[in-house]
């Protein structure tokens, strides 16, 4: 191992590139899949460690990489939102009363809700980690919004979906346009005196925003068109039937599938294998659309073994998670009377999800940035 | 390359065809500049080369176009991405991706392309339009200029024959508008492209063009620009001067023009104005704003007169708009007073700001929200507390034949403009602010803004007027400041601040030297 420059760990020969979207996402949402399976906070915690040094080893410069700060926070208000409403209407609940609060009466009507009181240890425990899990699954998709650049993400869809895709990412970049323009009117209102209250004020707000908004897509739609935007695609009419029956008849196997794998008393040849051929039909239909596309991508992300490494490190704390849970239910899921306990084999399936910060490739950091620094 | 042949068009509801009986004949590898009054059809003509008209305008299209001979009547303008190129006027408005290697690649990813076709051309055209540093950057975060640059090099990988720019440098600063143009003309030269732009100061455009094209009253004339600009409605200073000494054939740029300047004979100097010292109305001193850690204006002082125009000059983001905003009162301010007759706007609630000074911001349009114009006028009057019918009585007489019940928007650039100057002036403000406002404005509205400007301060008012526009500053300004950095860096008479700076210099003074601004001042000596 070797250190670079910023004094991220890097494996000798790997160069720095980014690594695809798609693979941050799994590897943390496999991290959120075993979270959302504990009560032990010992292992929550570890995981959201886990998550912030892998997020700090690879994440980028790039505006979206600096927002993880605020997922933490947000973290932090779940858990504090979760602690004071057990405080308000904890009632209930084993282990010694902690303090007691004076308790205020509620009429008739409310009957059952009982407004502090006094405090078990037990319920607030409780509600600790229960904030505590709900944080930490927040956290871990702010993890993979950190790392992966979400509209790449959404370049990588299949053909098939290449125009929400555009849609999707058209409508992002308008947001901040749209919060500037509101800005400048809101300005620009007060060179006109009194700004009026009401219906009125908001009109004023309002008209210019939405006419300014209008003549941008339309602009927007000039310039895509004029750019080429939608040349291909023309489909024929057979191309046409022949995807929707596919995509039909995917929808109806899966909806059959799922339903006979929720109700026990369906019969079980429909449910996995309908869940199965409705799947394989869906993707046969997606293959069909994106076939007629004539369009091509510029520098796609593409799956490596760095890519690889860290999707299977996040599945593997999932799975791993998931079969301590089943043999040992006292380590994963303690109930709170009885405390955390731990074994080794739960520290180290949560470790396996540190793998990405020392095997992927670091992220290929603007050079003038360093620079800067 | 393009032909028209017996075009006409109509919009949809327009009384009259807004292009008719238009025959033009483009040929390749030239440069071809489209000029005309405000209005006049301009857009619509450079739309219907790639099918934008009518395709996306609407309305009645008779006769035919023909792009390498091929008629692309009924053609939608995808089609015809990879034959011709288009930029519109305001690049961040077009910007489909939000970094420039992505951006410039969207077009060749529409074509279905392969991989290693555009990886080179991708590094291919950022190599020409000089923009390889800036690759993986942020379109956001880039100055005007290179946004625009990187809009012509989005189209540019498509290999198009044409390329059809519709006023491609109208929000850039002087310099910036210099790059866009020089990048153009190397085009033309290297690559044998045939560039198609429409722009309103044509002065920086017509020593390189090859070929003009007037749009005068819906109809089209075409020919070499020295021919053509003997009589056309719109002309640039250095056209009028040699029209006004005669000289045959007209010089088209600055050179040709110094080198004719001998024929003139010794001209007796222009007076130097001297600057009687007038009462100052606004006095700012030591204004700093700030956004976030960004030092926009920095500890400036500011002194408007009584009858005097003072123009803010200064690249874009160098502070100017900043300062006015600040000036005026409803922008921030972090440290610094305003005193107008002994108050400060910036304590005062914003009716009484917006009478102590007037500001007109670079999107005019922003303080418009009434369906029709009277509506406008007559909440602009309830809103200063003037008598009914003032503010229709200052735009008649700024604009006059505006009908009371057509809608703010459908009105011209230079009528939503005299339609906003009023609502402000209704309040009687002793100081007017404009930010940007020959923005999109042909040489006739122009002279028409710099009239208004007299009368405001023929009338004991003081203007601050912040523009790119260095032949409009040299006309109406009395005073000049420079800013730079949020700084200025220079700050005096017109002609001593413009004289000093090879950027700002006005085309008069460049010929006939710096004691020389306007091509009335040169009428005035000859007479």
């Amino acid at each position: 191992m070797a250190t670079q420059g910023s004094g991220r760990l890097v494996i000798g020969t790997v160069l720095p590139r980014d690594l695809h979207p798609g693979a941050w996402w799994i590897w943390s949402l496999g991290l959120a899949a075993a979270v959302s399976r504990m009560a032990n906070p010992v292992l929550i915690v570890l995981i959201v460690l886990v998550a912030c040094f892998v997020v700090l080893a690879r994440r980028t410069e790039a505006p979206w990489a600096l927002s993880f700060r605020l997922y933490l926070y947000l973290g932090l208000l779940i858990i504090t939102i979760r602690v004071v409403f057990r405080i308000l209407v904890g009632g209930s609940g084993g282990g010694p009363v902690l303090f007691t609060l004076p308790r205020i009466p509620l009429p008739e009507v409310a009957r059952g809700i009982e407004l502090l009181g006094p405090i078990h240890r037990d319920s607030l425990l409780a509600g600790l980690y229960d904030g505590m899990r709900l944080a930490a699954i927040v956290i871990c998709v702010g993890a993979a919004n950190t790392l992966a650049n979400p509209k790449r993400l959404l370049k990588s869809m299949p053909p098939a979906l290449y125009e929400v895709g555009t849609a999707i990412v058209v409508a992002l970049s308008v947001f901040p346009q749209l919060a500037e323009s509101v800005q400048r009117v809101r300005r620009a209102r007060r060179l006109r005196g009194d700004p009026g209250k009401g219906i009125g004020a908001l009109r004023r707000i309002v008209v210019p925003v939405l006419e300014d908004a209008l003549e941008r897509s339309m602009t927007l739609a000039a310039g895509m068109d004029a750019r080429g935007y939608g040349r291909s695609g023309q489909a024929s009419r057979a191309d046409r039937v022949l995807t929707g029956t596919l995509m039909l008849a995917g929808l109806t196997g899966l909806c059959v599938g799922t339903y006979a794998y929720l109700d026990h008393e369906a019969p079980r040849a429909l449910a996995w294998p309908m869940l199965a051929a409705g799947a394989v039909l869906a993707a046969l239909g997606f293959v069909v659309a994106g076939r007629r596309v004539a369009r091509t991508r510029y520098r796609p992300d593409r799956w490596r073994a760095g890519e690889l490494v860290a999707v299977a490190s996040g599945l593997t704390v999932a799975v791993l998670t998931y079969v301590i849970a089943d043999r040992r239910p006292d380590v994963i899921l303690p109930t709170v009377a009885e405390g955390p306990t731990l074994t080794v084999a739960a520290l180290v399936a949560v470790m396996i999800g540190l793998v990405p910060a020392f095997l992927t490739p670091p992220p290929a950091l603007d050079p003038m940035a360093e620079v800067r620094r | 390359m393009i032909e028209l042949r017996g075009l006409t068009f109509r919009y949809d509801g327009a009384p009259r065809p807004a292009l008719r009986d238009v025959d033009l004949a483009l040929p390749e590898g030239e440069l071809v500049l489209v000029a005309g009054r405000t209005g006049s059809g301009k857009s619509t003509l450079l739309g219907t080369f790639n099918g934008l008209v009518p395709h996306f305008s609407g309305g009645e299209l008779a006769g035919d176009v023909l792009v390498d001979g091929e008629s692309i009547r009924g053609r939608a303008p995808r089609e015809l991405a990879d034959r011709i190129g288009y930029v519109g006027q305001d690049p961040l408005a077009g910007f489909v991706s939000d970094i420039v290697e992505d951006e410039l690649a969207y077009g060749m990813e529409q074509l279905g392309l392969d991989a290693r076709t555009m990886r080179r051309r991708v590094e291919e055209t950022l190599d020409i339009l000089g923009i390889a540093a800036l690759r993986s950057r942020p379109l956001r975060t880039l100055s005007g200029g290179q946004q625009q640059r990187v809009a012509i090099g989005a189209v540019l990988t498509m290999h198009p024959r044409i390329l059809v720019l519709d006023e491609p440098t109208s929000a850039l600063d002087p310099t910036a508008a210099e790059d866009v143009l020089a990048t153009l003309a190397r085009l033309v030269d290297d690559l044998g492209l045939t560039v198609v732009l429409a722009e309103h100061r044509m002065e920086r455009v017509i020593p390189f063009a090859d070929r003009l094209v007037l749009v005068e009253d819906s109809r089209v004339r075409d020919g070499s620009p020295a021919e053509l600009l003997v009589d056309s409605a719109v002309a640039p200073p250095v056209i009028e001067l040699g029209r006004l000494a005669g000289w045959s054939p007209l010089p088209l740029s600055v050179r040709e023009a110094r080198r004719a300047k001998a024929s003139l004979g010794a001209l007796p100097e222009p007076v130097a104005v001297s600057l009687s010292p007038a009462d100052p109305v606004l006095t700012a001193t030591g204004i700093t704003v700030t956004y976030g850690s960004l030092v926009a204006v920095r500890e400036v002082d500011l002194v408007a007169s009584a009858g005097r125009v003072t123009a803010l000059m200064g690249r874009n983001g160098s502070g100017k708009s900043s300062l006015l905003w600040a000036v005026q009162g409803t922008g921030k301010r972090r440290s610094g007073t305003v005193d107008v007759d002994g108050r400060d706007p910036g304590t005062l609630s914003s009716s009484e700001a917006r009478a102590l000074v007037g500001l007109v911001p670079q999107t005019a349009s922003d303080l418009l929200y009434l369906e029709t114009v009277d509506q406008e006028c007559s909440a602009s009057d309830d809103q200063a507390d003037a008598p009914a019918g003032t503010c229709r009585g200052i735009l008649d007489r700024l604009a006059p034949g505006i009908p009371g019940d057509s809608h703010p928007r459908d009105l011209s650039e230079g009528q939503r403009l005299s339609l906003v100057l009023s609502i402000v002036l209704t309040a009687r403000p002793r100081v007017i602010a404009l930010d940007e406002p020959t923005r999109g404005l042909d040489y006739t509205a122009k002279a028409e803004l710099a009239a208004i400007l007299g009368e405001l301060t023929a009338d004991g008012r003081s203007v601050l007027l912040a523009s790119h526009d260095v032949e409009f500053i040299a006309h109406v300004a009395d005073e000049c400041v420079v800013l730079a950095d949020g700084e200025v860096v220079s700050a005096g008479p017109t002609a001593r601040v413009l004289a000093e700076s090879p950027a700002f210099a006005p085309q008069v003074s460049k010929i006939l030297g710096p004691a020389w601004l306007t091509v009335d001042q040169v009428e005035a000596a000859l007479a």
